[in-house]
């Protein structure tokens, strides 16, 4: 049966296409696609009944945020999202330093959703969103 | 046509020295040796994005200036600070940390690089138990065993692997990359196998698929290096890995601890830790006791988890206690490509490597208190420097909020994330490509940078634009002293 929300546990970290986007240039459309993606486990995605590459909400305590589910290759981690550093990860990432200065940017408690109707957001309507400016 | 050799990419902690470019008509045209990223930074460093003139916030919108004005309202903003914050450094030169520290200590503000969401806590453990480490060149050398904990080498350090570690060819260790194109032809094989099963008319066809280990395959039997990566999810560089362990998320901590037990004799009462048989760590011991020089890599899957800095307490702890058995090393993955030299830096500076505060006259740390995220969050700073990094894109939202409400310049070649936040703009030269200078890799060895194309005009060095701010910036403070 599919189900309208999933409790999974949010990782960020670095990808090869985030590496090759961000010296491209932050502005460019390499690094816009690789970092508002999210990897997600087939096996997730059929429990959502989410299709690769259409969009899912990602909430957390924190916030959230619109990115596009991507099927990862090398499943399985059912339960696990995995969401490249950026704008888009940062926006529902913890910010609790625990006393030492480090936020929490992986092992986060998160809720995804289908959201085909809604878009992703660029940089600047994010960051206008988010920051105002 | 010129080909220049042997420049070091700026890239990231590898700082593969190798690279050779091909520069035509002052350009960077053909990129050799490098791996994607390193294409990326050399062709793109000249690409639509960059900035080529000052830029100065007006009426809410960024419009061109001249450098003298961008360099007065800097000077300004930093001298009527009160608790300025001077964030960023790792992908400059150690000449322009070096100057950074000097603002940092004129204006009395926190300075801090980016190891703080890296490496910090790796620091912090390092500052508690000390490490045991080497250069890459020993391990190239001499590692017959070779641990990736909680990191992606394939992902963001692209040839860790090729140079310095399993596929590089040591004097001592030979490379083991014949047997992974092996391995992956066997599995393009058995890919192919299953299509035409599919298609095949046969009911229930059997099984092709490698069962997935419950303990140590054979291949760790093997001679010649061996390859572990320990993770939470498989990684493209767990498909390379003679083994793969996936650990269960945030328990890195209690798995190592258990692998401690284990290497000091002393048994478990459970049958599994972190999602892993207690069988399979004692092969693991047995395997990690067995080597004669082994060296775990440990990224930020260590680092930003939950145990964050005892995690690296534990990975160090767990080396030494290796050590009593046979020959160890561990070694964090650092990823801009000075991160290690703005530690080093700021540590021969100040004393400390991260998150120094200069607000009351001497060079204080306190990581908690004294490191840029937690000044943000507490809503204490009233203007920000940050340079060569993007903290609007790579900081916590509730952090970011508050660092853009207050002044902030920029100083970047790029247009990123935190530029389009900004209230002044320094384009700046591409250090490693069109300046020069030192960097240091992630083992600590520094490295020249070289220059290898002229800038645009009018673009000038990091170091060159701080050392312009600093100047202005004690004028100003001069003029306030005599006033009062």
């Amino acid at each position: 049966m599919v189900q309208q929300k999933l409790r999974v546990i949010l990782l960020t970290g670095r990808t090869i296409e985030q590496g090759v986007g961000k010296e491209r240039g932050k502005a460019s459309q390499e690094y816009f696609e690789s970092v508002s993606m999210c990897y997600m486990d087939p096996e997730d995605m059929k429990k959502l009944g989410v299709r690769n590459n259409t969009n899912i909400l990602v909430t957390t305590k924190y916030g959230s945020v619109v990115v596009k589910a991507v099927k990862y290759r090398r499943a399985p981690h059912t339960g696990m999202i995995y969401i490249p550093y950026g704008p888009w990860a940062n926006a529902i990432c913890s910010h609790e330093t625990d006393s030492i200065g480090m936020p929490t940017f992986k092992g986060i408690p998160a809720q995804v959703a289908p959201a085909q109707n809604k878009p992703v957001l660029n940089m600047e309507e994010l960051l206008k969103i988010e920051f105002g400016k | 046509m010129t080909i220049v050799k042997s420049v070091t990419c700026p890239v990231c902690g590898c700082l593969c020295d190798d690279i050779e470019l091909v520069v035509e008509d002052g350009k960077v045209e053909e990129v050799k040796n490098g791996c994607a990223i390193c294409e990326s930074k050399f062709i793109g460093y000249r690409g639509e994005h960059r900035v080529l003139k000052p830029k100065i916030r007006q009426n809410g919108k960024l419009v061109d200036t001249t450098l003298q004005e961008a360099v007065k309202k800097s000077a300004e903003i930093l001298a009527n600070a009160n608790y300025p914050i001077l964030y960023g450094w790792s992908s400059t030169s150690c000449e322009a940390q070096r100057v950074g520290v000097e603002l940092a200590e004129e204006v009395g503000g926190v300075l801090d690089n980016t190891a703080v969401v890296c490496h910090g806590p790796s620091i912090l453990g390092i500052q508690e138990v000390g490490i045991p480490s080497c250069t890459l060149g020993q391990v190239r050398h001499r590692a017959d065993l070779v641990i990736y904990w909680g990191c992606d080498p394939w992902s963001a350090h692209p040839r860790h692997v090729e140079r310095y570690t399993t596929f590089a060819e040591g004097r001592f260790e030979g490379s083991e990359w014949k047997g992974y194109l092996q391995k992956f032809k066997a599995a393009a094989g058995r890919k192919k196998i299953k299509r035409v099963m599919k298609q095949a008319p046969v009911k229930n066809p059997p099984s092709i698929e490698p069962v997935t280990p419950s303990e140590p395959p054979q291949k760790m039997k093997k001679d010649g290096r061996k390859l572990i990566v320990v993770d939470v999810r498989r990684t493209m560089t767990a498909e390379v890995a003679d083994y793969f362990i996936q650990v269960e998320p945030n328990k890195d901590y209690e798995l190592m601890e258990a692998l401690r037990a284990l290497v000091r004799d002393q048994e478990l009462d459970v049958n599994s830790v972190a999602g892993i048989s207690v069988e399979c760590l004692e092969e693991l011991v047995d395997i990690m006791i067995g080597c004669n020089f082994g060296i775990i890599f440990f990224g930020l899957g260590l680092t930003m988890s939950a145990g964050k800095f005892r995690n690296i307490d534990v990975a160090i702890s767990l080396t030494r206690d290796l050590n009593m058995r046979t020959k160890f090393a561990i070694m964090p993955m650092r990823g801009h490509f000075n991160v290690t030299g703005s530690n080093t830096v700021f540590t021969w500076q100040t004393g400390y490597p991260f998150g120094v505060d200069f607000s009351l006259g001497y060079p204080r740390y306190n990581p908690g208190e004294t490191t840029s995220v937690d000044v943000l969050l507490r809503r204490e700073s009233d203007a920000a420097l940050v340079i060569a990094s993007d903290p609007v894109a790579n900081f916590p939202k509730k952090a970011v909020q508050h660092l853009v409400k207050n002044p902030l310049i920029v100083i970047d070649p790029h247009m990123n994330a935190t530029s389009l936040m900004a209230d002044v703009v320094f384009p700046s030269a591409f250090v490693g490509i069109e300046v020069g200078g030192t960097a240091y890799r992630m083992d600590h060895v520094p490295l020249p940078l070289k220059k290898v194309v002229d800038p645009p005009e009018g673009v000038l060095s990091d170091k060159e634009i701080l050392n312009r701010i600093l100047e202005e910036t004690r004028k100003i403070k001069l003029k306030q002293v005599e006033a009062a």
